[in-house]
């Protein structure tokens, strides 16, 4: 089938997939080959094919989460020849297209690998501490109505652009599955930076901290030794500044309150 | 039955106010006895869940997703209309309310519109005070930029990513209601039923889609945010996972469907690249502001750009024919959706498409590159442009997009009265699973306006008017329609898996939705319509016979999830048919070949078709019966609507 490009020329490949039947039962790496494979389509395309064809089959599709395929929902999570995503910088595994292969190559492809994210099945995790550590803080405590005129908080723009590129995070869940330790503090780093950066962020900015990195460690994520991996792997580019913002944010809350242990 | 809309009476301006005198109140000790089922967590959904709470309602939340935050409200690039008049440019809520109404084609009810331009400016608001990153101005003000159909400049947006960052805004407030212990949050859990109990809607029915666990739910009422049925027709901008069946589950129980045929076709997306596309990206109205809409003047040399052997950029001017700017000198590239859409399509019709397959149109930006610099293009369209690239492998800085029309929202949905109610008692329906406030056109940046109005502001008021009059005691899943209820979607995972046939569901419903687009889509007409209607009953019939989904219903059985929406899009399918069948008049979105004025532009027949059509299920295989709700129009006058 023709694409954007006529001379493109369909591949052949061999995927080496991690298959899981569930969380109890211990899991492989399978081999299959797709054939016919257009440059022009998506990583998660390919694997609609392959999945289509083990359907016909009378086998198993393999299961992988995904939704918009536009790379802003954050549910696609795929680690792709040891690469969370896999090879292009700053790309969701569904924004990832087939040109970035070559025809024979072998991929492989695994879940998100972490204590903190078990696997349901296949390739999709259970990602539910992130939901767990911003339920512990990462909000503004307003109720809905009573709110003051936007205009009556004003925010100087590089401030606000700064809050912005923190909160663009898509809770993909990328920078735990590149860190060596399965660290959650890009993730945990970002909402602490955006609100505290923001005035609406002061009033509860110690206890947000604090509340936060303490779900954090309830929920087994590794500790950060900066690297960076993760901000290398980053999908939308969340920067490493924001753990170090992380950190400042903890040890002024932890010197001057009493709130936890 | 007699539909009533229960606005209230009184000067337009006024209704909203008198209407929240007016509903019951439920006495905030009491409010801790009523159970709320909220289906849904985008915007509409997580707004009413987090408010809902607040008051002091118990809310059980379902989303099938594995965390709130991922529904497709998060997609919305554009931004988020308000009438705060902070420009200083002749904004009220007076003119976003009729700049709504008349792009909607006068397809909509006055109160309901007027109510959401009024709560339009409490929205922003409320998502400054939870720490939205609106974009802002030097001055540390907020800022705001124009749109398609609005001669003011109204937008609120964060870059590129409007819907993320107001999703992620309702997502922690539902968050901390969580954290409370307000909300109860159920995620991986799809609705597959909708269970009444005497008449008024007391549960749901959920799968769980890791562990196919089937559940039942009760609750004093249910209220649905569910989302559009774009994906009725296979492509479109849609999420993969977005699907019709909540609302036509709910539908089946008695909830009327209204106007589902008002489909809204995007003029500005990406081209379907080949057979396995499983998706469309939409490029952002706003392109238009700069871009210019072009295609070869002749069927030769189109042919020859598709063959690869002429470049777009080595085509003269003479052999372009900008047929926006041509067609609408008024307008010119700024023409609305739906009349940008149909122009693209009839130029790929009479052969003058480019790419490869013939169905796409330039949307050039050379004009503007040299006006000014690709570094200024870049500022304002550097993310657009990049994804563009990432998707397609070309530099639209060199060479004009390829863009093509693709269904992007549905207008229609449940019925519902100014309450939001449905047609069963205790049943609501919000954001774009309602069909209350876009009649048959959307504009831009309003989407992400209603579903928040919805969610934030009008659900709170006006579910207490229910419950008020229901009695504050516990509801139970003991009523044997609950296991009635649970029986049958046992049944239904059952029969898809046991009919072990030879065709995936993706085969059916890529079938579908080329009949859908085919004879559905951006024009339609009486011949072809039937035809479709024929197609679908028989494919649907097929699909009972030849489905085939492997493995058990006791999994994560992406499959069998995907077989049980298709199905329901089977059905919902013909209901859009019929609907496009009885009106016999062109509406914004709804175009019919055989009711255009002599330009070929949509014609619109007030005297006979300026009302909701609300659709009653009456059983498998029966025809459904049109119910109508007359639109009456005492603040705005209907003209025809006119580009040139």
């Amino acid at each position: 089938m023709a694409g954007s490009n006529p001379n493109a020329k369909p591949m052949n490949l061999t995927l080496k997939v991690w298959r899981q039947p569930n969380r109890q039962t211990e899991g492989q790496i399978v081999d299959y080959k797709v054939n016919d494979i257009s440059p022009d389509m998506s990583f998660l395309e390919m694997l609609d094919v392959l999945n289509e064809d083990l359907l016909r089959k009378g086998q198993d599709p393999v299961a992988f989460d995904h939704d918009c395929r536009e790379g802003i929902c954050g549910s696609c999570d795929l680690f792709i020849n040891g690469r969370s995503h896999g090879p292009e910088k700053g790309t969701t595994t569904c924004q990832l297209h087939m040109r970035k292969f070559s025809d024979g190559d072998t991929i492989t492809i695994e879940p998100w690998r972490a204590n903190a994210f078990p696997v349901n099945k296949d390739l999709s995790v259970d990602r539910s501490a992130f939901d767990r550590i911003i339920q512990a803080g990462g909000y503004v405590s307003v109720n809905t109505g009573g709110t003051p005129d936007g205009n009556e908080i004003p925010i100087p723009k590089e401030i606000s652009d700064r809050a912005f590129e923190a909160a663009t995070c898509i809770g993909c869940g990328a920078c735990v599955a590149a860190c060596k330790n399965a660290s959650a503090m890009l993730f945990v780093s970002a909402k602490v930076s955006q609100l505290a950066l923001l005035p609406q962020g002061q009033v509860e900015r110690e206890t947000r901290v604090e509340n936060m990195v303490a779900q954090m460690d309830i929920e087994g994520f590794g500790a950060c030794t900066n690297i960076g991996s993760c901000a290398a792997e980053c999908p939308v580019g969340i920067s490493l500044e924001n753990i170090a913002i992380l950190n400042r944010e903890f040890l002024t809350a932890k010197a001057t309150s009493n709130h936890l242990a | 039955m007699v539909l009533n809309s229960k606005a209230p009476e009184g000067p337009l301006a006024e209704k909203w106010d008198k209407h929240k005198f007016n509903v019951k109140l439920v006495n905030p000790a009491n409010k801790r006895k009523y159970d709320v089922i909220v289906v849904g967590t985008g915007l509409a959904g997580a707004a009413a869940a987090a408010s809902l709470a607040e008051l002091g309602y118990n809310v059980k939340a379902f989303t099938y997703h594995d965390s709130p935050r991922r529904a497709h409200s998060i997609a919305a690039q554009g931004g988020i209309n308000a009438a705060k008049n902070y420009q200083n440019d002749g904004d009220s809520v007076f003119r976003l309310f009729y700049d709504t109404i008349k792009g909607g084609d006068y397809r909509a009810r006055e109160a309901n519109v007027y109510r959401l331009a009024q709560v339009s400016v409490s929205i922003i608001d409320q998502c400054v005070a939870q720490g939205v990153p609106f974009a802002r101005e030097y001055g540390g003000l907020l800022a705001n930029r124009s749109f398609g159909g609005a001669q003011v400049s109204r937008t609120f947006y964060a870059r590129g990513q409007t819907g993320q960052q107001l999703l992620l805004g309702a997502y922690s407030a539902l968050s901390r209601q969580i954290a409370y212990g307000k909300v109860k949050m159920y995620t991986r859990s799809e609705l597959l039923d909708v269970v009444v109990v005497d008449g008024q809607a007391r549960g749901i029915v959920t799968r769980n889609l890791i562990t196919g666990e089937v559940q039942t739910h009760a609750g004093h009422a249910v209220v649905l945010a569910t989302g559009g049925y774009g994906n009725v027709f296979y492509l479109s901008t849609n999420a993969m996972y977005c699907n019709a069946s909540a609302a036509w589950r709910a539908h089946k129980k008695g909830a009327y469907f209204a106007n589902p045929c008002f489909t809204q076709i995007h003029p500005t997306c990406i081209p379907v690249s080949g057979e396995y596309q499983s998706k469309l990206t939409l490029m952002s109205e706003s392109l238009r502001n700069d871009g210019r809409v072009w295609v070869p003047k002749t069927k030769e040399i189109a042919e020859r750009v598709r063959s690869g052997e002429l470049k777009p950029q080595d085509i003269q001017e003479d052999d372009r024919d900008y047929f926006l700017e041509r067609k609408y000198p008024a307008f010119g590239n700024l023409v609305p959706r739906d009349v940008a859409s149909r122009n693209a399509k009839q130029m790929c019709d009479e052969g003058k498409g480019v790419g490869s397959t013939g169905l796409a149109v330039y949307l050039d930006f050379a004009d503007v590159i040299k006006r000014t610099s690709a570094e200024a293009v870049s500022q304002k369209y550097g993310n657009l442009f990049e994804m563009y690239q990432k998707i397609t492998d070309e530099n639209p800085y060199e060479r004009p997009m390829r863009i093509y029309p693709a269904v992007h929202y549905t207008m229609g949905g449940l019925w519902v009265d100014y309450n939001l109610q449905t047609t069963i008692p205790g049943l609501y329906a919000t954001g774009e699973c309602n069909f209350s406030d876009h009649g048959a056109n959307r504009l831009g940046a309003s989407a992400l306006m209603q579903g928040l109005a919805d969610g934030y502001f009008v659900i709170p008021a006006t579910i207490g008017d229910q419950l008020a009059a229901t009695p504050p005691k516990p509801v139970t899943t003991d009523h044997p329609a609950f296991a009635e209820a649970k029986a049958g979607v046992q049944a239904r995972v059952e029969q898809l898996l046991s009919i072990k046939g030879n065709r995936t569901p993706d085969e059916f419903h890529k079938k579908l939705g080329n009949l859908m687009w085919e004879y559905c889509g951006m024009a339609r007409n009486a011949e072809g319509l039937r035809y479709a209607k024929a197609e679908i009953a028989k494919l649907r019939k097929e699909f009972w016979q030849d489905v085939k989904v492997v493995g058990s219903g006791e999994e994560m059985n992406q499959a069998l999830e995907k077989a049980g929406r298709v199905a329901d899009f089977l059905e919902l399918g013909e209901l859009m048919v019929d609907d496009a069948l009885d009106r016999n008049e062109s509406c914004g979105g709804h175009f019919r070949e055989e009711y255009a004025t002599e330009e070929g532009e949509a014609l619109r027949r007030d005297d006979e078709y300026a009302y909701v059509a609300a659709w009653e299920y009456m059983g498998d295989n029966q025809p459904e019966r049109l119910n109508k709700e007359e639109l009456v129009f005492e603040n705005v006058k209907l003209t025809q609507r006119s580009y040139k």
